[in-house]
């Protein structure tokens, strides 16, 4: 069918100059690679803050409720705490949020016309139902400490905990959409919306909300197994004993360690049901996650690679595979087939076009033949480094709670670090799974689904605005130094605040045990 | 009335919040070196406004998502065709939300005063870069028939956008100091009023200007109406002022905001961005909208959320309708 009927690799210069694609040098950089960094950059920024907030301000409310519930003072300590961390935290998720809201209209124009029918509306109710109860009921819950009736003001945690993980559930809804389109047809070569229903239970994205908001959770889990394990650990021969804070350390590093683990049962479950889809939808995806070139029945999994994996002809690629494991993983069946990425590529092209149309406004790319292939290094190892840093926080959980069982306090040093150093685990897994999951989608912005309406996709490079190099070059220098500086600061004020521990966030007491009339936690 | 239509008004709507919320937002952070004497004072100003300014902010967000969901066309051809400028309006939209936060983290006379730089010219750069925007969209930009810009990145800049800039700048002065003046009490609620009284008639000015220009470009005869009664309001609200009534005055403006919204939007109508290159290139309501299930759809979801955020919202404020003053304000306490 195809006139392309052998497949020859596109990418020959990739042995010298990994992800450079097309050989471009810095100063040939054209307005479509500044604007996908830009993307990366300012996308993986903005999810380092918004898995802690959002993990982290349901287990605040969680303690919170506790101490209404028991009246035990140990968890009124916790609250404080930890939701100082929180609201340090807080703040740059919001800030980092507006840039990603106005992006796509700003560098992706083309995207969002194309898309702004269906898109939009996932973000717009973000903004209505989560975003608006988010920030109000948190102002509430800063301020209204003493204003506020004790339950009323419990409420407030709640209300803007449950609306940050809304905000991850219309967030994820918009971006399964565009990993499988569903409730479309085609009107004047655009999707145009049939059903919100479908998009908003997209398969995809329920699979993907619970898998993204597990992740939030091993994040805030791992903060107060580290935190929480430094402080336990300095306290370890506290002669005063309940008198001091040790009580609220050990229950933050328990409860953090149950979450992680938790957390953990839940990625694992929903990121295989995840992999299933993808098997489905984007086989691509899911060949260039094992680096599988030839379609294998049974395939194996790989587990590791040594050489090039950036060939997708596989030529000098030895792997350590697990024998039919990927047939298992693809299709709860250890015989089936999973298809490689040679049969792939033929398969795309036959079905999506060998070559890029003639427009300028493709530059370079106009009228030459699609890469199909995602970049492989990048996928196949981010793939392996999100699961095997997830696996290091799973075990980091589980151990935390064995070793502090009944009371115990490790006493060696080697506690304190490991405990500090979990912390960037499930951060790191985080931002791997989403560097996997969006790159591995290239050349694509709308994945098309294969058993979707025809028509309904997007190639990455169709989408960007119409803007000057010089233009994007500002923004993407502009952000990633603003953004950069503001991460200083936020770990400065954190460092700052994790060892200044409960005494420097409690609200000093008046020995009579009255209140002035001062606002509580003002700025 | 179509849904397209009732759309249009949602989003000036929306930006009507947003002016009106955010307004005195950025006129206490502009005002902050004006008004307060000590460190004490600039936290009572920020405290008028430390529970509510973030959600304040979400009615931008929600303005562009609406417009996103409801005009994609419009979303992408202002957002793009305004890049740099937006860029600014972004970074210190940034660092003004996190200086409100970060400000008091420290106990140190040197971090206090960085921070209030930043939100000092956060407040300012985010206005002016608010003014350029609300200018541009109802006074057009160069876009060709795909509703792409042609010409430089900085065609949004042009004397009426600056005009624009000028006029939002002024608003959220006198705005932020009646806001002051309402919220505050003792010497700053003084300071605030006096402020209010002896600037803002020419703070005004180019808020008055803007009206016209607009006006003699589009304007209608009923949105020449909403000129006359911005005018009407705004010499009352002066009255009330100089009466003592900061509640009343306050509400004065409000109309006056609620005026200006419809006046702007009224003679952008049916325009959503008029091109400066040819009318025949201006983007419109009828050809930016979404499908009518897509508008169907949101107009649910703001008929049930619309009210509700009404609700909440106003209860923060009477949850904090005290007046802050430096009684209130707790000593420092970090680690």
């Amino acid at each position: 069918m195809s006139a392309h009927g052998t497949y020859v690799p596109a990418r020959q210069d990739s042995r010298t100059c990994g992800n450079a694609r097309r050989g471009s040098t810095l100063f040939t950089v054209d307005v479509l690679e500044l604007a996908r960094w830009q993307f990366g950059i300012t996308t993986v920024y903005h999810f380092l803050m918004v898995p802690l907030t959002i993990g982290l301000a349901v287990l605040v409310a969680g303690m919170q409720t506790a101490w209404v519930r028991t009246g035990d003072v140990k968890y009124l300590r916790m609250t404080k705490f930890w939701g100082k961390l929180l609201l340090v935290n807080f703040a740059m998720g919001v800030v980092t949020g507006i840039v990603q809201e106005f992006q796509f209209g700003m560098a992706w124009s083309e995207y969002s016309r194309f898309v702004g029918d269906v898109f939009g509306a996932p973000l717009a109710m973000e903004g209505l139902v989560a975003f608006f109860v988010e920030s109000t009921f948190l102002g509430l819950w800063i301020f209204g400490w003493d204003r506020l009736p004790q339950r009323v003001h419990l409420a407030c945690a709640w209300a803007f905990s449950l609306a940050t993980v809304a905000s991850a559930y219309f967030i994820l809804a918009a971006n399964s959409w565009m990993q499988h389109p569903v409730g479309v047809e085609l009107v004047d070569g655009k999707p145009r919306l049939t059903s919100i229903w479908a998009v908003l239970t997209n398969n995809t994205a329920l699979a993907a909300i619970p898998h993204t908001v597990a992740g939030c959770f091993a994040v805030a889990g791992a903060f107060l197994v580290g935190v929480g394990g430094w402080h336990l650990w300095r306290t370890r021969d506290d002669q005063h004993g309940d008198d001091g804070d040790r009580p609220v350390w050990r229950a933050s590093v328990r409860y953090g360690g149950w979450v992680g683990a938790v957390a953990f049962a839940a990625l694992a479950i929903t990121g295989d049901l995840q992999g299933k889809l993808m098997f489905e939808q984007q086989p691509m995806k899911m060949a260039a996650a094992e680096a599988l070139c030839h379609t294998e029945q049974p395939a194996g999994f790989s587990v590791f690679a040594i050489g090039d994996v950036s060939r997708p002809d596989c030529e000098d690629v030895k792997s350590i595979t697990v024998p039919a494991l990927l047939s298992f993983l693809a299709h709860n069946d250890f015989t089936s087939e999973v298809r490689g990425i040679e049969d792939l590529v033929q398969e795309y092209r036959e079905r999506y076009g060998a070559n890029y149309p003639v427009d300028d406004r493709l530059g370079e790319l106009s009228g030459q033949p699609i890469d199909y292939v995602p970049n492989l290094p990048v996928t196949y190892w981010g793939f392996r480094l999100m699961i095997g840093f997830g696996a290091l926080s799973a075990l980091a959980a589980v151990g935390v709670l064995w070793v502090t069982r009944r009371g115990r306090i490790p006493r060696g040093k080697w506690f304190p670090r490991l405990a500090l150093a979990g912390i960037a685990t499930p951060f790191l897994a985080n931002s791997f799974g989403w560097i996997f999951t969006e790159m591995g989608r290239q050349p694509f912005v709308v994945v098309p689904n294969p058993s979707g309406v025809d028509g309904v996709w997007m190639f990455t490079a169709r989408g960007v605005s119409g803007l000057t190099t010089g233009e994007v070059w500002t923004s993407l220098i502009t952000l990633t130094l603003v953004y950069g500086a503001l991460a200083v600061v936020e770990v400065f004020l954190i460092a700052r605040y994790v060892r200044g521990g409960v005494a420097g966030v409690m609200p000093p007491e008046k020995p009579d045990g009255t209140s002035d009339d001062h606002l509580a936690f003002a700025y | 009335m179509d849904l397209a239509d009732l759309w249009f008004c949602v989003i000036a709507v929306l930006w009507l919040g947003y002016l009106f919320l955010e307004g005195f937002d950025f006129g206490v952070g502009m005002l902050m070196p004006v008004l307060a004497r000590d460190d004490t004072e600039r936290r009572v100003m920020i405290n008028t406004i430390g529970p509510v300014w973030d959600g304040n902010e979400v009615w931008l967000l929600v303005a562009g998502g609406a417009t996103f969901a409801a005009f994609p066309g419009w979303y992408a051809s202002l957002f793009s065709g305004t890049y740099l400028l937006l860029l600014l309006f972004l970074v210190a939209l940034i660092g003004r939300g996190v200086a409100f936060e970060y400000r008091g983290k420290v106990d140190s006379d040197r971090w206090r005063r960085w921070w209030d730089r930043v939100i000092v010219a956060g407040s300012l750069v985010a206005a002016i870069g608010v003014g350029l925007l609300v200018a541009t969209t109802v006074l057009g930009l160069p876009i060709d028939a795909d509703g792409n810009r042609v010409g430089s990145p900085f065609a949004a800049v042009t004397a009426e956008s600056l005009l624009g800039a000028a006029a939002l700048v002024g608003f959220a002065l006198v705005h932020g100091s009646v806001f002051i003046a309402l919220k505050t009490d003792g010497d700053i609620r003084h300071r605030a009023r006096a402020f209010a009284i002896r600037v803002g008639p020419w703070a005004l000015l180019p808020l008055a200007g803007l009206l016209v220009v607009v006006q003699l470009t589009s304007g209608k005869w009923w949105t020449w109406t909403a000129v006359a009664v911005v005018l009407v309001v705004a010499a009352l609200a002066f009255e009330r002022l100089t009466a003592g009534r900061e509640g009343q005055a306050f509400a004065a403006l409000g109309v006056a905001v609620v005026a200006t919204v419809v006046a702007l939007f009224g003679a952008l109508y049916p325009n959503v961005l008029p091109s400066t290159v040819d009318p025949a290139f201006s983007l419109t309501v009828a050809d930016t909208a979404s499908s009518p299930y897509t508008l169907e759809v949101m107009s649910w979801v703001a008929l049930f959320g619309t009210p509700a955020v009404l609700v909440y919202q106003g209860w923060t404020y009477w949850v904090f309708r005290k007046r802050v003053s430096t009684a209130h304000i707790p000593p420092v306490h970090v680690p």
